[in-house]
């Protein structure tokens, strides 16, 4: 049970952050495909971090290094779709799904000329990013992801900048009438996005295991955190809510077999396959209601009305 | 597309300029990197065998370019067929893997002709493809949602069949695979015709040419028949085409089904080759075939025909990548240039537009032929 909660915890949070940034770009009218890519990216520039770092250097300063390169990193990709999809009009989810491949392809790249060999696998110590509270081994990342989800809240509903965000995914045209740019409230939610994406990479790399190969990337997590965002509305809370709600499939499809339920002769393809089924059947309940910013995927044009 | 007259050829013409323009820059840029990774071995170890491709080692080479570019020919014409009608087939991939299914189950299980097999593929890839097309027909949501939730479906589904906890009786638990083709079901292998001796290698097939074949069929359905041109007339603007008294719903589902049974054939003419078997234990990541079906169909500015070359250059590229000498490069850098390439498509149109104005200055006519657009707004 502990470790179902350990387990849930750990890979919620992940699709929290995550998902919570695919929030941030959809409503400032992008719609981000390419988060894949950017945990890929951010995942691996963090763990590049960690394992290029003296062994004595302090875990205070390792653990917020890794984290502000993952975030720079993130935001660094997120800006090749950012530029595409803002400045160059060009198809969102064509650009995104370029980037997603280009990442995987980068990822091991860099990984491999790191190790200076074939294996695209990185070594480094997790020590510093863990704690533990009452027997639960708990990461760094979960307090860090609380604390981003009410910065998250706040921003979006409590402050101008969030409410002008809004206002450019549902309607950019009387946004811009308005005085507000689209171009840059578009470039802030696609960064965004690119900072939580990146230090949901290196949250889903880091805490649990001490070696990561880089050929998997972060198997197919951002296209959950898509589904988390689709099944949460597009809202901060629900989308904790959901990410919650898919981590615990996530966990018991790890660990069935270890507990009561391997009774029920499920294997973990059946529990890994439940979320996406999940947000179709709420996709086809919600559709005629859909929460979906009304302008993403729509390429900001001046001249048009 | 415009038929004879001017406007269409320059735009063909400014089309194909853009391709290339974006295959030297994702060049130049894999050039850099491998510049950057090992300067001294960069130009002759590294560059000219990605250029060489399969002729770096010919014939065996040749022969693996052209196994991969059939069902790569597949999946892009699925793509660039939904393209064509207007909606984005990121689920090439699913149903790839449902195609596989299909294909290896007929082989193994029920020991059926190739030729059978390869239906039994194609019908696995349609349904799958259809169901994102419903969706989207009957409930608005957009294909492109539906498609990626659908192809993780497809694969926990096509895995948990395959293994079924070790017992699958397709599993090959000592190759942690299915099982061969040429050992347990010969009669399931497509014809080589001679091809494979030709290349020296054992899996160079007529898939090919089956391959080319359908993108020709492709190319005459969707250009020259009342079909294509309704299919098409609902992915340049739906509410004009139900004006116009076609069946808009009807077209979106047939769509779909098409691209779906298009990317299906292709995983039947790989495994049904013996390109490869299935590894029901990889839950991590959908076939990459999928994926470069996008790279295909975008270079090939989704033209059926132009397809088939894009799909031979970039499994040209890719051969010659695995032919890198791995202690100085990571085979990698081809999907690292055709990751780039399909980077740079996305918005190729804008190249397009600049290679248009310096190719005919004193053309002032707009370019309102261009690919169909997507549609404005759905729900997601």
């Amino acid at each position: 049970m502990l470790l179902l909660i350990k387990y849930t915890l750990l890979y919620g949070i992940v699709l929290m952050l995550v998902a919570l940034g695919g929030m941030f770009s959809e409503h400032s009218g992008v719609i981000n495909i390419a988060l894949e890519g950017i945990m890929v990216i951010g995942g691996l520039a963090g763990v590049l971090v960690v394992a290029a770092l003296p062994a004595g250097t302090s875990p205070a300063i390792l653990v917020a290094l890794a984290i502000l390169v993952a975030a720079a990193a993130g935001m660094v990709y997120a800006l090749l779709l950012a530029f595409a999809s803002i400045h160059l009009k060009a198809d969102q989810t064509v650009g995104g799904t370029a980037l997603n491949m280009l990442a995987t392809a980068i990822a091991i790249i860099l990984a491999k000329n790191f190790n200076g060999s074939t294996s695209a696998k990185i070594s480094y110590t997790n020590k510093a990013f863990l704690f533990n509270i009452g027997g639960l081994e708990l990461s760094v990342f979960i307090p860090l992801g609380l604390v981003l989800l009410i910065v998250s809240y706040v921003v979006m509903y409590k402050t101008r900048f969030g409410l002008r965000l809004r206002a450019c995914g549902e309607h950019p045209q009387a946004a811009n009438s308005v005085g507000i740019s689209v171009y840059t409230m578009r470039y802030c939610g696609v960064l965004i996005s690119g900072l939580l994406g990146g230090i949901g990479g290196l949250a889903y790399v880091i805490p649990s295991v001490q070696t990561w190969n880089f050929e998997v990337g972060v198997a197919g997590t951002g296209f959950l955190a898509l589904a988390v965002m689709i099944f949460g509305q597009w809202k901060p809370i629900n989308i904790f809510g959901a990410a919650m709600f898919f981590a615990v499939f996530k966990s018991l499809a790890n660990i069935a077999d270890s507990t009561i339920l391997a009774q029920l002769g499920w294997s973990n393809n059946i529990y890994n396959m439940m979320p996406f089924i999940a947000s179709m059947v709420i996709l086809a309940f919600t559709s005629k209601n859909s929460m979906a910013p009304k302008a993403e995927g729509i390429p900001y044009d001046k001249s048009s009305r | 597309m415009a038929k004879n007259n001017f406007l269409g050829l320059r735009q063909k013409s400014s089309g194909i300029l853009a391709s290339l323009l974006c295959i030297l820059i994702g060049l130049a840029i894999g050039l850099v990197a491998l510049f950057i990774i090992n300067f001294q071995h960069a130009w002759g170890d590294g560059f000219i065998r990605i250029i060489q491709g399969g002729f770096y080692d010919f014939p065996y080479g040749v022969g693996k370019t052209l196994t991969s570019a059939a069902p790569l020919i597949m999946t892009g014409l699925s793509v660039a067929f939904a393209f064509k009608t207007g909606l984005f087939n990121i689920g090439a991939a699913g149903q790839y893997t449902l195609g596989a299914f299909g294909a290896l189950y007929c082989a193994l299980m029920l020991g059926l002709p190739w030729y059978l097999c390869l239906l039994a593929a194609t019908l696995f890839g349609a349904v799958w493809g259809a169901i994102p097309g419903i969706f989207k027909a009957y409930l608005n949501i957009n294909e492109v949602i539906t498609s990626i939730m659908f192809n993780w479906i497809g694969l926990y589904l096509v895995n948990e069949i395959v293994y079924a906890r070790g017992t699958g009786a397709m599993y090959d638990a000592h190759n942690t695979r299915t099982w061969k083709l040429a050992t347990n079901a010969p009669q399931a292998l497509i014809p080589s015709c001679g091809m494979s001796e030709l290349f020296h290698t054992n899996n160079t097939t007529i898939a090919i040419f089956l391959a080319i074949v359908v993108a020709i069929v492709v190319w005459v359905v969707l250009d020259k028949t009342t079909f294509g041109y309704e299919l098409k007339a609902v992915g340049l603007n739906k509410n004009a085409a139900k004006y116009a008294g076609i069946n808009e719903k009807k077209n979106i589902i047939l769509s779909m089904t098409i691209a779906g049974a298009l990317a299906g054939f292709g995983a039947g003419l790989f495994y049904l080759s013996g390109g490869g078997e299935w590894n029901p234990l990889n839950s991590t990541s959908l076939p990459a075939m999928g994926f470069n079906g996008i790279a295909t169909a975008l270079l090939a500015g989704s033209h059926p025909i132009g397809t088939i070359f894009s799909s031979l250059f970039i499994s040209h590229i890719t051969v010659g990548g695995s032919f890198l000498p791995t202690k100085y490069f990571p085979t990698e850098i081809a999907d690292l240039i055709s990751g780039i390439i399909i980077y740079l498509c996305a918005f190729s149109m804008l190249f397009r537009g600049r290679i248009e104005k310096l190719l005919l200055r004193d053309q002032d006519k707009t370019n309102v032929n261009a690919e169909p657009a997507k549609p404005k707004k759905e729900g997601v």
